[in-house]
């Protein structure tokens, strides 16, 4: 389980996040909703532990684990991953290198990445070159390996085609514990009871919501968190009336 | 040869264009006597040890020939493949006419007061030789082994792949594990004849207040390849080099690639320089440096002398601890329709990469060597796997001494 409570956020001399508190139990799938800016990937970027966020209040706790002033290692040790919006290029280290990472050496590269139709890219450098679709298979890939408990996407959808989103989207799913497999001798309904993996999903356009199920939607709006409820009512309602909505919500 | 000496006598004072000025009076001259060595594998293990660092195998697996040579003596020499000649310079100035064709032909004998040295008093260097059409598929292994402390070392190298041939050859030169000081001072002079294939792989392994002073002068003929990689990561007190290479034959490609880790103290001065003179010849010129406290200086020099000509020059570095990295691309454009391109870039470990490899459960220690290895690890084209190991290892043993 996820706890976060009454955290506030600089990044620089900017506060990015105020009084947020957020729960994900485990087998929760979240969706962050928030127009450009709000804060949504500084909330992901906390969470992962990255330094240049600053916790000026409140606590992170993990399982029950205070990890507020963990290092990005140990968080990724403890169950959390991350797949980005707009990962590093870095020249030398292969895909198939960074899979094996994740993976602690324990996988079997080809077939995964066979999964995600990545498997011509496992000897290309990590990000060079991707475009926008593959450095979300790339990042699921890499998820896929290190099957953490608690999943963020930072706008998994952004800069993908239709055609590549479908993979996607069905990927994501089956990390979440979401897709509908039905040859594994469980009903549909013990399947979602026995769901231990949690989820974070950014969307900035909520097509995602199309392809992966979600039990709450959250919306931040100029670093507060401004409204929780079902996720397809609040796309709907953006969808609809926009996000200057939110402003009267955030008063 | 009496020209010769009357020209390096008079350039015996003359300073290098580039680099510290040694004086070369400091440091021992003179005969060393080494016994010959019929089967490497009865060297010293220490010795073996030092060699392995710069790529030579005793038990010459995979090789298909050794050149041995420790401060003044050639300690042993032969081939185990046909069409492959291995042999000692000086044996071959006395024996073959035909080295008359190409000793100091490339290079000039009155380039600086190192070439001059070379000549004057020379102690040694091999002749490799690939026959016309013969393809030599394991590397011939050369080794230039420095045991007397302070001793200044010459050598001139004739590398010669024969029309149509294929010679892959790795050199290492290295001091022993006792030696602190002395010079090291290498001609070599390459040449890639038509449709000929030379990788030639370089790895040094010098102590800390060595001085090394390589000239290395190479010609390409057509449709020729010729193929250097230099690796130096090891401590040196003063290593500079611009080696140059002619592209004189329609067709004929150069690329040079060089690894160079710079520790405190160390002082490096390396770069390329290729001249492109016939049509469709291709150069490429690849650095990467990295500064642990040394200065690095990263030269990269290509003149594209005629139309349809394509050459391109990358140097990157990174400064992990301290020290300098000055990159000095150059190119030059002298007639229409050529195409050449330059990238450099010299920074620090960005922040953001060794983020990304923590955030999938990496230490920051393990990432940055990661980052390091990846960012060494360059792809060499037309490399043979040995040669590729033996690029790898040096890489995986300076990233152990450095973090």
């Amino acid at each position: 389980m996820l706890v976060i409570e009454d955290l506030q956020v600089k990044l620089g001399d900017k506060e990015v996040l105020r009084h947020i508190d957020l729960e994900i139990k485990p087998g929760e799938t979240h969706v962050l909703f928030g127009p450009n800016g709000s804060g949504k990937t500084s909330l992901l970027m906390t969470i992962m532990g990255y330094p240049q966020y600053e916790v000026t209040e409140g606590k992170i706790t993990f399982n029950g684990q205070d990890i507020t002033s963990l290092p990005v290692n140990e968080r990724a040790r403890l169950g959390i991953g991350i797949s980005y919006q707009r990962p590093p290029t870095i020249n030398g280290v292969k895909t198939s290198q960074i899979v094996g990472i994740c993976a602690k050496g324990d996988v079997d590269t080809k077939a995964m990445a066979a999964k995600v139709n990545f498997s011509e890219f496992l000897a290309r450098d990590i990000n060079d070159g991707f475009s926008g679709g593959e450095i979300k298979r790339s990042e699921l890939l890499q998820l896929m390996a290190q099957d953490p408990q608690l999943l963020l996407f930072d706008e998994p959808e952004s800069g993908v085609d239709l055609e590549n989103m479908v993979l996607i989207g069905s990927t994501i799913s089956e990390l979440l514990q979401r897709d509908f497999k039905m040859n594994d001798g469980k009903t549909q309904k013990e399947r979602r009871t026995s769901r231990t993996k949690m989820g974070l999903i950014i969307t900035h356009t909520g097509f995602i919501l199309d392809y992966v199920t979600a039990d709450k939607g959250q919306v931040l709006y100029n670093g507060a968190l401004t409204c929780t409820t079902n996720p397809r009512e609040i796309f709907k309602c953006i969808s609809q009336v926009g996000y200057e909505e939110c402003v009267r919500c955030a008063i | 040869m009496r020209d010769l000496d009357k020209k390096a006598l008079k350039a015996k004072e003359k300073k290098a264009t580039l680099g510290q000025d040694i004086d070369l009076d400091s440091f021992k001259v003179g005969y060393v006597h080494h016994e010959y060595v019929e089967d490497l594998t009865t060297l010293s293990d220490s010795d073996k040890a030092r060699m392995i660092l710069a790529g030579v195998d005793a038990e010459e697996k995979e090789r298909s020939g050794t050149y041995i040579q420790k401060d003044t003596e050639v300690v042993h020499v032969g081939s185990t493949q046909e069409g492959v000649e291995v042999i000692p310079i000086k044996q071959a100035l006395r024996e073959d006419k035909w080295i008359r064709d190409y000793y100091w032909t490339l290079a000039s004998v009155d380039t600086d007061k190192y070439t001059a040295r070379a000549r004057l008093d020379l102690h040694n260097g091999y002749v490799i030789r690939a026959l016309p059409g013969s393809k030599v598929i394991y590397p011939v292994q050369a080794c230039l082994y420095l045991e007397k402390d302070g001793l200044s070392q010459h050598v001139h190298n004739i590398i010669i792949a024969e029309e149509g041939s294929e010679l892959h050859i790795i050199t290492g030169c290295a001091t022993a594990s006792h030696v602190q000081r002395g010079v090291h001072i290498g001609v070599s002079e390459f040449f890639v004849k038509r449709n000929a294939k030379l990788s030639f792989t370089m790895i040094h392994h010098w102590a800390e207040e060595m001085m090394v002073r390589p000239r290395s002068v190479g010609v390409v003929e057509e449709g020729g390849l010729f193929l250097n990689n230099y690796i130096c990561m090891r401590p040196v007190k003063s290593l500079q080099m611009y080696p140059t290479t002619y592209l004189s034959g329609r067709g004929a490609v150069a690329r040079f690639y060089s690894l160079l880790v710079g520790n405190h103290g160390s002082e490096m001065d390396v770069g390329g320089r290729i001249f492109l003179k016939e049509e469709d010849t291709r150069a490429e010129i690849v650095s990467r440096a990295i500064t642990n406290g040394g200065n690095i200086i990263a030269r990269g020099d290509l003149i594209g002398e005629v139309p349809g000509i394509k050459a391109h020059l990358e140097c990157r570095g990174l400064i992990l601890n301290g020290g300098s990295i000055h990159a000095i691309p150059e190119l030059n454009g002298r007639a229409d329709g050529v195409e050449m391109s330059h990238e450099a870039a010299v920074g620090k470990i960005a922040q953001e990469e060794i983020l990304y490899l923590m955030s999938r459960g990496m230490s920051e220690d393990e990432a940055v060597s990661t980052i390091v290895r990846g960012f060494l690890s360059v792809d060499i084209p037309g490399l043979p796997p040995q040669l590729k190991a033996e690029i790898d290892r040096a890489v995986e043993q300076s990233d152990k001494d450095m973090l």
